[in-house]
Order: structure tokens, then sequence, then C-alpha cells
């Protein structure tokens, strides 16, 4: 079922070369590397959310960006829709920008100050050369503006970024992802720097747009507690690599890994009454240049075993799609 | 006991568009031993509140009205040299963005020491060494720790040098300043737990400032929910969260999904917070409410008691009428 796949991952890569003073270039001839994403599989279906979810430090970032293409991958391979996007030219993937959009963090940055809105939204259009005339653009960018509930859309055209509320710039961020009608968007903590009280409004506004537009959408995100309300399935990574696969109600309720279990268990409960399981574990993420051997988690877990320090456990499914790397679950 | 009791607290920020009223009428008490949640979202003037308390306000910043009680003082009305006792061994303060708020240049064990000898002169160099070590011990981090500079700590451990740092002189009351955000979810649990703990074993008295409420049910007895320089509605945990009375509680609670709850769709409070330059006339929530009346936008509504400790300020509740 090819056609049903948006987005295939196989075995990605991205190792960032760790830059070395002078003196000790001269001692030693090795290079580090910072394993940001070290072999991460996955498969996104079409109009579906898929979550990727870990602490900061665990890749997930990273991985949003090299399925952009906006950083080159060290190997492995991405399929967009059956077709190998890997190492194809810059002049070949222009026209696939247009399917694959990124609605990034903070709307304080990512939008131009020197630029109207009517200017940021018609400029993705004029690049990818898909309307026939300023008229057309102007009627795309109108009907964008009344989607994104920035109504009525002509009082928002020839304002700058600054004169909007923190909501307001991200809706038009939302809008530059969806103009181009897209089959698969990004988005990056889209709500992390926003109020409380609005963020709901946002991720309500993305979902509604992912159905109507029946896009497959990345969640990249730390918090779980929205992650859980938003995708169908979802991910968790630790230090480049997915430990742990599988819907959303899996992976809160019957979670596998030792360590996807110590961070639902994390997640603070908005509800005094609410029974409280709590696994804290011990440390923090340790640094993606050594990573542990074997297992990576193997440091802070707090069933480790002998074989978790020699072997590293492969991803495989337990079934109905569940899918845990650990040497607990074979 | 009541450690301390803030009542009528008015802070302006005086700037040239005209005074920013960021903290307007709050009133409300901490016990020992009791840990107060102050919550809002950015810009409800919960930091100021903070600030206004330990008189650390910056230029501009003026308490105009109301007093703050502590051990029988009240410290709006003491002298700088006065408020400098107070500081630190009366009440001190973790701050937000534990990456910035450790001096690169210096040991975070002499910063501590640093901080003890400024307001106990008389305890010598290496007692304060020891002191320090003891805190470290404390909070959970290698007493060895402490002659390592703040660099090379990672996020967890310099938040727990933080609190280090504001235990350092035994003080009965402490704030905490968001200690949550920019930590990941593991490390904010390990730190949370760490306060409570200590909240318990020092019987401090805490407020915890902060626009996430789960925390708040994490770690607080209390809850007070700011906005826009008020405080709408205050009460004990579970009166807040199982029944909130002032719409803007049960929006922002609505705004908090919970992990272990069934997927439904979130909901959220329309619009934005107001300009605090011109809050909007009567209750400042009108524009947002859902149930605005007429009195709403002529009356500002008056904190009413509705239990022991339970107050919500709202025409509604005022009507009988809410929920």
């Amino acid at each position: 079922m090819v056609e049903d796949l948006a987005i295939e991952v196989a075995d990605l890569k991205k190792w960032f070369p760790v830059r070395k003073g002078f003196l000790a270039s001269l001692v030693s001839r090795e290079q580090s590397f910072v394993h940001a994403v070290d072999g991460v599989s996955f498969k996104i279906k079409r109009g579906e959310v898929f979550g990727l979810a870990g602490e900061s430090g665990s890749g997930k970032t990273t991985t949003g960006r090299l399925l952009l293409r906006l950083i080159e991958p060290t190997s492995g391979t991405i399929h967009f829709k059956g077709k190998d996007i890997t190492t194809i030219s810059e002049k070949k993937l222009k026209p696939l920008r247009r399917k694959i959009q990124i609605i990034f963090q903070d709307p304080y940055e990512s939008l131009n100050p020197r630029m109207t809105i009517n200017d940021i939204l018609a400029e993705p259009l004029m690049v990818q050369n898909v309307a026939g005339g300023e008229a057309e653009v102007m009627e795309k960018v109108v009907q964008i503006l009344k989607d994104v509930e920035l109504v009525p859309p002509e009082e928002f055209l020839l304002r700058y970024p600054h004169e909007l509320s923190g909501g307001q710039r991200q809706r038009v961020s939302i809008a530059r992802g969806f103009i181009l009608s897209p089959e698969f968007i990004i988005a990056d903590e889209p709500v992390s720097m926003l109020d409380v009280s609005i963020r709901a409004d946002i991720l309500n506004l993305m979902l509604d747009l992912v159905e109507k537009f029946n896009v497959s959408f990345l969640y990249i995100t730390h918090d779980l507690a929205l992650a859980r309300h938003m995708c169908d399935r979802i991910a968790i990574m630790y230090l480049g690599k997915i430990v742990e696969m599988a819907s959303v109600e899996k992976v809160v309720y019957e979670p596998l890994h030792p360590y996807t279990e110590a961070l639902i268990g994390a997640v603070p409960i908005p509800d005094p009454t609410a029974e409280r399981i709590k696994v804290v574990i011990k440390g923090e993420i340790p640094s993606p240049v050594n990573p542990p051997s074997g297992c990576r988690f193997h440091t802070r877990c707090p069933v480790v075993m002998d074989v978790c320090f020699k072997e590293e456990p492969p991803l495989i499914d337990v079934g109905k799609e569940h899918y845990v790397a650990c040497h607990l679950h074979k | 006991m009541t450690l301390l009791e803030i009542r009528d607290l008015k802070t302006y920020y005086y700037t040239l568009r005209g005074p920013v009223k960021a903290v307007d009428g709050v009133s409300f008490q901490v016990k020992k031993g009791e840990a107060l949640g102050l919550a809002g979202e950015s810009g409800c003037g919960k930091t100021t509140v903070a600030l206004s308390i330990l008189r650390i306000l910056p230029p501009g910043g003026k308490i105009v009205g109301g007093k703050i009680l502590f051990g029988g003082q009240d410290l709006v009305e003491l002298k700088d040299k006065q408020m400098r006792e107070i500081r630190w061994k009366g009440i001190s303060i973790v701050f937000q963005g534990a990456m910035n708020a450790l001096n690169p240049l210096f040991k975070v064990g002499d910063q501590i020491v640093e901080a003890i000898k400024l307001h106990e002169p008389k305890v010598k160099k290496k007692q304060a060494w020891k002191r320090t070590e003891t805190l470290f011990e404390t909070v959970g981090l290698e007493p060895s720790r402490a002659k390592h500079y703040p660099h090379e700590y990672s996020g967890g451990m310099r938040q727990r040098g933080l609190i280090a740092m504001a235990l350092a002189c035994n003080p009965q009351m402490l704030i905490a300043d968001e200690p949550g955000t920019a930590l990941d979810v593991i490390v904010q649990a390990q730190v949370l737990k760490l306060m409570s703990e200590l909240k318990d074993k020092l019987n401090l008295g805490m407020i915890m400032i902060t626009h996430d409420l789960s925390i708040i049910t994490e770690t607080c007895e209390k809850a007070a929910i700011m906005y826009a320089g008020k405080i709408v509605e205050q009460g004990d945990i579970v009166t807040i969260f199982k029944e909130p009375l002032h719409p803007y509680t049960q929006g922002l609670i609505s705004a908090f999904p919970s992990i272990k709850a069934a997927k439904r769709r979130m909901t959220s409070i329309h619009g934005s917070p107001p300009d605090l330059l011109k809050p909007p006339t009567g209750c400042r929530f009108h524009p947002r409410c859902p149930h605005t009346m007429d009195i709403c936008k002529k009356q500002d509504p008056q904190p009413l008691k509705l239990a022991k400790d339970h107050y919500a300020a709202c025409h509604l509740v005022e009507m009988g009428k809410t929920r």
C-alpha cells in the first residue's frame, strides 16, 4: 500500500562533526561526532497525525529538519510517496518543497519583520509560481487567512508581524505552511512559545486544517500531555533513537519501555485528586557525543540487566504495531 | 501560623506611556509549611508580586499601596538597610531560568559562600564552605561539585544549585519563580519532588509562581489564580481544581489537558490577555468571558468569601448563578 504512505524513513542518521581547537587537532586525529539522529525508522500514513516526542537533545528537531532536507542526512533513506528524496538535487527538490512544509516554533522569529502579512503569504506562491496572476495570488491569500480565522482578512493583509499578538502570528505561520496545499506538514513545537489559554485554539486549528486538506502531520514536541490529545500515533525518542512507537493510547496507558514509563510518570497531572505513580528516574540525558554502549538508556534504567551494557536492543514489533527497543521485550 | 500576609498590594510600573498596573489589589496569606501556587498567564503580574515582596523591583516599578506583613513587620515600610536583613535570611527566591541565574565566572560554591558571608559576617570562610557542602547534600548534589563552575553543570544541577543558594541563610520562606520551565519533564519532576521534600523538612512557607497549573497540583496546598493584575480566585487546590467558580479559572483548567484523560478536543479561552496600560473597565476578564453581563463592563467585582480560604471575584458568583 505505497499510496497510503506519505513518508517513510529508514535508518536515518545525522552525525554532526565536533569542531576541535588547533592544539587538540595536533594531538589527536580522531574526529568525534554528535550522534544527533542515529538510526531512526518510521512511516507516516496519509492523513495521519504522528507525534515525535522526547527530551531536549533527543534528536527530534533534527529529524524534522532532515525530512525537509534542510540539513543533509549522514546516511539512511527518506521516501516521500514512494519516491526516494534522500539525495535528489536541489533543482528537483524545489517542486517537492511545495508538498512538504514546516511550521516553526517561535512565531516571533520565523516571520520577517519587514514584510507585511500579505507579502509573507504571497511569497511562497510567487516562488513556486503556482498562481496565475496577481488576482489569483490575492484570492488565495485571502482564502487562507479565512481558513486560519484571521478575519476579516482585509484587516490583516497590510499589517506587519509586530502588530499582531503571539497567537495571531502563529496563525500566519500556519497559513504560510498550508498556502501551497502541501501533503505533508511538520510542526516543530508550534505552541511552546504561546500562552496557555490560547494554545488549544492553535492546536485545534491545526487539527482542523489537517482534516480539511487531508495532509499528513508530524508533530514534534516535548509536551506529552498535548501530544496525547493531538496525535494518532507517537514515537518516543531518546538520544537519537526511537525507543518506543505505537498508537497514542498504547504509549500512554501501556508503555513497555522503562524510559517511556518514566517519561509518562513524570508528566504533571492538573488534577489534585488523581492517582500518582511516580517512578522518578535519576540523572539526565547523557551527551550524544559519546552515547552509552549497548542500550543507550542503561545508565538511567531502573531495571537494567547485564545484556543492556553490551547489546543494543533493536526496535521490534511486539504486536499490533507496537514497537519497542528494550531487552525486556523480545 | 501565618508567615506572610499580603493585603491589597498595588505595584505599578511607571513608563512614558503611563502607569502599568501590573499588580492591582492583591491579597493572600501563606502559612508555615504551606505552599501557595500563584498561577496565571504571562503578563498577569505574578512575577511582579514576587519582586514586590522582596522589594527588588526594576527601575520604574513602585509599590503604591498595600501591606506586606512578614514576622510582624510591614516590608513596604522598611528602610533599605532593614530590608537587606529580610532578604535571604527571612525570604529568599529561586529565579526563573536556571541557565542564566548563576554567575559563569565564579565557582558555584563561591557564589553560595559569598551570600552566607554577606548576610552573616561573623561566619568564617571555612565554616561557610562546610555549610555549602552540607547544602549541596541537602539538594542532592555531590559536595565536591561545589568547586565546579556553572558551565560544568547540567540544567537540572544548576536548578539544584540555585535552590541550595536560596537556602544558604536558613530562610523561613522560599519563593520559586517558574521552577520547572526550561527543564525537561523528568528533571522537572526531580526538582519539584526535591522542593516539596525540602518544604516539609524545613517547614518552609513557599510561593510557587508558574503558568503551568499541573505543577501547582503536584506541589501546592493552595492556589491563587491571577488575571491582569488581580487574583480572581483562590482557595485550596481541591476546591480550585474540582469546583472552580470563576469563569477564568474554569477556562484555564480546561485548557490544561491531562495525559491520563481520554482523548478530547482541547478547549481554550478566546482572545488574549489585556494591555495593562489600558485595562478593560469593570471586570478585567469581561472581554473574554463567556458569561459577560452588563454589570461586568461597569463594576469591578470584589473578592467574595465563599468558604474558609475560598475567595472568588465575579459578579456571577455574587448572584449565585455560577455553574
